[in-house]
């Protein structure tokens, strides 16, 4: 773990790539990527080359979240391994052509930065997701847009938990950096969100070309939620959902859950209380996508994490 | 017409409440699953007792249900006009138009005598629209007394009557199978996820219609008065790439959950990718309904106006027995002619 006094040098950050339509439906991305591949003055920055990409032109075609698997979880060692074929799935295929365009995953060749754009129907306002604490580059990045666009706030959610951390299509950057805006309806155009994405997007380039130019950014510190575990739907012998998430909890994403506050109500209206042993900050409550994963919504811990001070090399 | 005017209408034993003809509208799916599983633990001494309504719940569309998706080869909201309900049969028809064959065989024939009495179709929409009976007529006494029914049982939910202007012969949802028919719409809510409140105004609601049904049933006279009915008059759509046909635009942050709020010349309707606002050029003010419709961006259909109207309903009761036997005849000479 780094002191408090030393300096991380990196090196500039001169290839990054925007991400839309990782999942068809998810239209803020979809639109915004589409938008710059015709004209992308807007993301220009000084030193820097941006490119905008539409990683599942199938499923957008489709409005659809995927064709054959979900293309955020397939970027695994084996499915890039694989031999490129015909017969794999489509995504795992599409897996393997953008890790061959923006990687290979974990080569000195990998871009230096993919945002990737998503939007959630949770409540979750705009949250940039973060896969590994030690990343300071990532810290700096978010401490930055959280500073730029206060009073309004955007939440860091990192995951790094060995079991429910997954295989992201931005994984295969050495700084891949997760932007999740909501609510917004699977398949449907919120102005609201779209703009809201649009604002991120244009201070995290400008983190970019900052860094590039030889700005230092002093140690400070971030607050993120820390992903803790996935709670599924209470189902029955069939594996039928037999509960919905209770309208206290609705919408609360990052607000506090206690032991013994409501959690779910079944059918018929009872209550099922929470049952963990301290409290939690729940988010990507009632994401539409994730009934087929078990995942009614999934537990926080909030921590502040040290980023050290970050100059170009 | 007179104050005192009392329409006698025909007893309504059978009501069809069908979930998920959108597969992905899941409030209506996982109330009819619900109802179903309660239905199986009625005792027959329960089941006999309530004479006075027979309820048929249906899952219509249960293939794009499995997917959850809106539906599978096509909208089979769309399927039931006359013509392709007598269309010809075929082994490569699109699922859904087996499928609302299906369902007319077990609901209807459509316009026959053997059709149910009254249709309750569940749907739900990504627009902010509360709860709203939409018909195709606007008078039609039993929707119009069920709809004044639910305002007076649940006044803590905004609830609205939809006005389709269809003729009977153009008709082509799944409600235009019963003898009487309504949509109940409900949002917002996402495609794909159950809302608790939605999902509770849902089962609410019906348990009210049911109720109201069961009333009606039993001979209780429904006092007549004004209601106020939404009447739609156009679509709007988005702004499109002249070639491309992608959408330009979008709903503009003041206009998007504002359904219902009466729209003027003038106002903002949608706000370009660029900042750019286009303002609603139409001359009459009306008042707008499913804004930014997930499902109606593939129709064209950015969001729907309607005229608000006030209309006046009779009050009215079951016929007797006697009445019924002479509507009877009158309707076979009727026909005999």
């Amino acid at each position: 773990m780094s002191s408090f006094n030393s300096i991380v040098s990196l090196e500039e950050a001169r290839r990054v790539a925007i991400f839309g339509g990782t999942h068809g439906n998810e239209m803020s991305g979809v639109t915004l990527v589409n938008l710059w591949v015709k004209n992308g003055a807007e993301i220009q920055r000084k030193g820097v080359e941006t490119k905008p990409f539409i990683t599942n032109p199938k499923a957008v075609e489709k409005c659809a979240r995927y064709v054959d698997t979900d293309l955020n979880r397939a970027f695994t060692p084996e499915n890039l391994s694989a031999p490129q074929g015909d017969n794999q799935p489509y995504e795992v295929q599409r897996a393997q052509e953008i890790n061959g365009i923006f990687g290979p995953k974990g080569s000195p060749d990998a871009y230096d930065v993919i945002f990737d754009l998503h939007n959630t129907t949770s409540n979750m306002g705009c949250t940039l997701i973060l896969e590994s604490s030690k990343d300071h580059f990532n810290l700096q990045m978010m401490n930055y847009i959280k500073k730029a666009i206060a009073p309004s706030s955007c939440l860091v959610l990192l995951n790094e938990h060995p079991l429910l951390k997954y295989s992201t299509s931005r994984s295969i950057a050495k700084h891949p950096v997760g932007l999740e805006v909501g609510p917004q309806p699977q398949g449907v155009l919120r102005s609201n969100i779209f703009e809201a994405m649009r604002v991120i997007l244009k201070h995290a380039l400008d983190f970019i070309e900052l860094f590039n130019e030889g700005m230092e950014f002093p140690s400070c510190t971030v607050e993120v939620f820390r992903v803790l575990e996935r709670i599924d739907y209470p189902r029955d012998a069939n594996g039928n959902i037999i509960a919905m998430v209770h309208p206290n909890l609705q919408d609360c994403d990052w607000e506090p859950l206690n032991p013994g506050d409501p959690m779910f109500q079944t059918f018929d209206g009872k209550t099922i209380r929470f049952q963990g042993s301290g409290t939690v900050y729940p988010t990507f409550i009632n994401e539409a996508a994730y009934y087929e994963k078990q995942q009614a919504f999934v537990t926080t811990r909030r921590e502040s994490l040290v980023a050290s001070s970050i100059r170009k090399v | 017409m007179e104050v005192d005017e009392l329409e006698c209408l025909p007893r309504l034993p059978r009501v069809a409440v069908c979930g998920g003809t959108h597969g992905n509208e899941l409030s209506g799916v996982y109330l009819v699953r619900e109802l179903l599983k309660m239905e199986k633990k009625v005792t027959k001494e329960e089941e006999e007792e309530d004479e006075r309504v027979s309820v048929l719940m249906v899952l219509s569309n249960p293939r794009a249900m499995l997917q959850c998706r809106r539906y599978v080869d096509t909208d089979l909201n769309r399927c039931f006009t006359r013509a392709t309900l007598n269309g010809p049969v075929s082994d490569v028809a699109p699922y859904e138009i087996t499928r609302a064959l299906e369902l007319n065989r077990m609901l209807g024939p459509k316009g026959s005598p053997a059709a149910v009495d009254l249709v309750c179709d569940l749907h739900n929409t990504t627009a902010n629209m509360g709860l709203c009976l939409i018909a195709y007529s606007d008078c039609d006494w039993i929707c119009l007394h069920i709809f004044k029914h639910l305002q007076r049982e649940m006044p803590d939910v905004p609830i609205r009557f939809i006005h389709f202007d269809v003729s009977s012969k153009e008709s082509y949802s799944l409600d235009s199978v019963g003898k009487h028919g309504f949509a109940m719409e409900i949002g917002p809510q996402p495609h794909g996820v159950v809302r608790s409140n939605v999902y509770t105004a849902m089962r609410v609601g019906v348990q009210n219609m049911l109720d109201w049904v069961r009333f009606f049933n039993s001979g209780t006279i429904f006092e007549g008065g004004f209601v106020e009915v939404f009447s739609m008059v156009k679509h709007i759509d988005y702004p499109r790439d002249r070639e491309t046909r992608t959408i330009t635009a979008a709903i503009h942050p003041q206009l998007q959950d504002r359904d219902f709020c009466l729209l003027h010349p003038g106002d903002p309707l949608f706000q370009t990718f660029s900042g750019e606002t286009l303002p609603y050029k139409g001359k009459e003010p009306l008042y707008p309904f499913f804004i930014n419709e997930c499902a109606y961006y593939e129709k064209g259909i950015a969001l729907s106006l309607a005229r608000k109207r006030r209309v006046m309903i009779p009050s009215i009761r079951v016929q007797t027995e006697q009445e019924q036997e002479s509507y009877v005849q009158e309707f076979t000479s009727e026909e005999e002619e």
